[in-house]
């Protein structure tokens, strides 16, 4: 479990208090504090160092050290054979990409942001998650297209788009969405071992987020697989059920309901598709109550697909209220602050929808 | 008996001077009837006639009078000099065509045409469906760059490929079946007539435009892996407007990429002819600070020495090179399109007639008596034989199998279940 120190003091515990219970608290021998963009930028290291069919490319990446510095050092070590600075041509470079991995190598497309993916998105969902069906298994895509997903801080509209729900719609895909340092590293060492098309969504806010690392977390071969969920806080009265950021939020709120006595099970996705829905329905099936959360719009969007799951399965009949989701406001994302602040789900939404659905 | 046969046949061959004998006594009245029709006075022009051979029963086996050796092995044949663009020199203007060579090369453009000759008839008889979109016209092109690369090159194309699936190594059967939709097809049945793929041949690709990236990318994997190798770049005059193709341009030159970019320029984009879709029709150039060569399509020639000309180019590492090959189709757009609202009936009869790829092959060869008239003629019912059996053998072979549906999603994963019409139905798929 781990709770991350910024979380903590947000919530307003006593810094101090939890410093010295910490003293006593048997740790994991030599755990470090890894913030999210450095999780990333070991996973890239330590793949390209693997295997040599590996490649970056995408803008700003090499001697940038990556417009948000996550391929920072790769060009110094790798040279320009490995880490390619492409000019500002989308729709090009990825199907370039999704070229060059049809005939043997293995590359990582890395957008600037996922909003510029729409001009690229037919390469995605044409050439590359089609391709191995269309051929009867003759013809894989060995890549991974990544980058950050969802808001940020002030970028307003056309820049903070969540695009989970779109690329998770498609066969073929596999969508990821990492919260911590543990989830980015596993999950994009799994990325870019698949052999199939690999929808990786970062998020711009986790990068300079810090997470305590296990010593395994920090080995070369630790990955953590596709399509498996992570429960981040055991709970019996309601399942939260989040993706990226947003798992930091369920925690929190998770701590605040604790003082209440209402416990919480936090369940991280890990995976948008395929998703673990064997997971959500496990743990609703012990709590009886769901609320998902995200920050993506409304309509036909992750929760959507949760609940719409959630009332095909065995777990319907264990729910005693209906599922609420927590979503982003069905707007374009707003410039200013106080605007942006209220358009995506603050700790105190989490709160009053969980005790809205345990009807409190 | 037998000596009165041979005393009147060698005395038939005395007087006019014929080689051998009649063995038999209707060949010797064949021959006696030759020589009356000869010798009588409204004869002249049968007096130029060649002397057949008597036509052998229909069930026994053809045997060419001549041999190889009465055949020319090899010639060099003028070919037009191509359109050159940012380049000092172009291909020769003269290309080596041994017999071979000449033999093979018609063996392909005609399996091609009765092939999609017979997916046009599959068509019209409903036992083909959806999307079919045509390449008799245009068999010099394919089989012109399969001939001017190496196996282990790589070719990138667009929706009108079955041609290319073909010189790519698919067989007629396969292609067919995948015509029709049966598990004998080359993607099972998955994927139809714009997606068939065979090693280093990347479809058929349904999106206009789109193989051109994938094709720079295929490229770009060769120089990476340092392998010497190329790829072959397709597309149409429709797709050479797409924004997408000059974003690869762009980076394929800046990288010096071994791309070979080839606009199949067959006078019209569905229904847009040229100039009413571009404000330059000079594809070649529209690389811009990409050399480029205009080349006559429909001569197997031209398009073989200008894609060499091109491979080594690229292959010296000098980056890409942009083509445009003058060609013609003789359907319309696809099998929904007659062709005919956009241009006119007599155009495409003066091309077949005085521009068919097959037909100048042909007639180059037995102008150079390269090959014989019945030699070739053998040759297209050999080739009428294979489509016809492939198309009957696409018509009776089944469907997929149902439980075939959800599989090859992804690959190398273990299976999985799939969501089937409604949430009772879960169904299995395997990679």
């Amino acid at each position: 479990m781990a709770l991350s120190m910024k979380s903590v003091l947000r919530s307003g515990r006593n810094a101090v208090t939890i410093l010295r219970r910490r003293a006593f608290h048997r740790s994991a021998p030599a755990a470090a504090q890894v913030t999210v963009r450095d999780a990333l930028n070991q996973a890239l290291d330590e793949e390209l160092e693997r295997d040599e069919r590996v490649f970056l490319l995408g803008e700003e990446v090499a001697q940038y050290d990556g417009a948000y510095k996550v391929s920072r050092g790769l060009w110094k070590k790798y040279g320009d054979k490995r880490i390619i600075d492409t000019p500002i041509s989308e729709m090009g470079f990825t199907g370039i990409a999704v070229g060059a991995a049809m005939a043997g190598l293995r590359p990582i497309c890395e957008f600037m942001t996922f909003n510029f993916s729409m001009q690229a998105i037919d390469q995605v969902i044409n050439s590359a998650a089609k391709t191995n069906y269309m051929s009867a298994g003759r013809q894989a895509v060995p890549i991974v297209f990544r980058g950050p997903n969802g808001s940020s801080a002030g970028v307003a509209a056309q820049h903070s788009q969540c695009f989970a729900a779109w690329y998770a719609h498609c066969p073929g895909l596999k969508v990821v969405s990492p919260w911590n340092s543990e989830d980015a590293k596993g999950l994009l060492k799994s990325a870019i071992r698949d052999d199939n098309p690999v929808v990786f969504l970062e998020n711009e806010l986790m990068y300079g987020v810090p997470f305590e690392m296990s010593d395994e977390a920090q080995s070369k071969d630790f990955t953590v697989p596709i399509g498996k969920a992570k429960v981040e806080r055991q709970g019996s009265h309601v399942t939260l059920v989040s993706h990226s950021r947003y798992v930091g939020h369920c925690l929190d709120a998770a701590a605040v309901l604790a003082k209440e006595g209402i416990e919480c099970e936090v369940v991280n996705l890990r995976t948008i598709r395929p998703m673990d829905v064997e997971s959500i329905e496990a743990s609703v099936m012990k709590t009886n109550h769901l609320v998902t959360v995200e920050g993506g719009w409304p309509q036909f969007g992750v929760g959507a697909e949760i609940c719409a799951r959630i009332m095909e399965g065995p777990a319907f009949n264990y729910l005693d209220a209906p599922a609420t989701r927590v979503t982003g406001v069905d707007i374009p994302m707003p410039y200013a602050k106080i605007l942006e602040d209220n358009s995506v789900p603050q700790i105190k939404d989490i709160i009053f929808s969980i005790k809205k659905t345990l009807n409190m | 008996m037998q000596n009165l046969l041979s005393f009147l046949s060698n005395a038939l061959c005395r007087i006019t001077g014929r080689n051998s004998g009649a063995q038999t006594v209707s060949e010797l009245l064949i021959g006696l009837s030759e020589y009356v029709s000869l010798t009588s006075p409204s004869a002249p022009d049968l007096a130029q006639t060649q002397r057949l051979p008597p036509k052998p029963p229909p069930a026994a086996r053809v045997v060419a009078s001549r041999s190889s050796a009465d055949f020319t092995p090899q010639v060099a044949l003028d070919i037009k000099k191509c359109d050159l663009h940012r380049l000092e020199e172009g291909p020769p203007v003269k290309a080596t065509l041994t017999r071979e060579q000449g033999l093979q090369y018609y063996r392909t453009m005609q399996t091609v045409r009765r092939m999609e000759l017979k997916a046009d008839q599959l068509y019209k008889q409903k036992i083909i469906r959806g999307f079919c979109h045509l390449y008799d016209g245009q068999e010099a092109c394919a089989a012109g760059v399969e001939a001017a690369i190496n196996p282990s090159d790589h070719v990138i194309t667009a929706y009108r490929a079955h041609g290319y699936t073909y010189t790519r190594g698919v067989s007629v059967k396969e292609i067919l079946c995948e015509l029709t939709g049966r598990r004998g097809g080359v993607s099972k049945g998955k994927g139809g007539s714009m997606h068939m793929y065979a090693p280093r041949f990347y479809g058929g690709n349904g999106i206009v435009g789109a193989q051109v990236p994938l094709g720079a990318g295929i490229a770009l994997a060769c120089q990476y892996q340092g392998n010497n190798q190329l790829c072959v770049t397709l597309y149409g005059d429709g797709a050479a407007n797409q924004g997408q193709l000059f974003e690869a341009f762009n980076m394929a030159a800046l990288w010096k990429l071994p791309c070979v970019f080839i606009c199949e320029n067959n006078q019209y984009s569905m229904g847009m002819s040229t100039e009413r879709a571009s404000a330059s029709t000079d594809y070649y150039k529209r690389g811009d600070y990409i050399p480029g060569m205009r080349v006559d399509g429909m001569d197997i020639l031209c398009v073989r020495e200008a894609v060499k000309f091109a491979a080594d180019f690229c292959r010296a590492g000098k980056g890409p090179i942009v083509m445009e090959l003058q060609t013609y189709r003789y359907h319309g757009h696809s099998m929904s399109d007659p062709g005919v609202s956009y241009r006119s009936r007599e155009e495409v009869q003066e091309v077949r007639s005085k521009n068919d790829p097959i037909t100048l092959l042909k007639e180059q060869m037995l102008s150079n008596n390269m090959a014989s008239v019945e030699e070739l003629k053998e040759l297209d019912v050999a080739i009428r034989k294979e489509v016809e059996e492939a198309a009957r053998f696409a018509t009776a072979d089944p469907e997929p199998p149902l439980d075939d549906m959800c599989n090859h999603i992804f690959k190398n994963d273990p299976p999985m279940e799939v969501r089937g019409t409604n949430p009772w139905s879960r169904l299995k798929s395997v990679s």
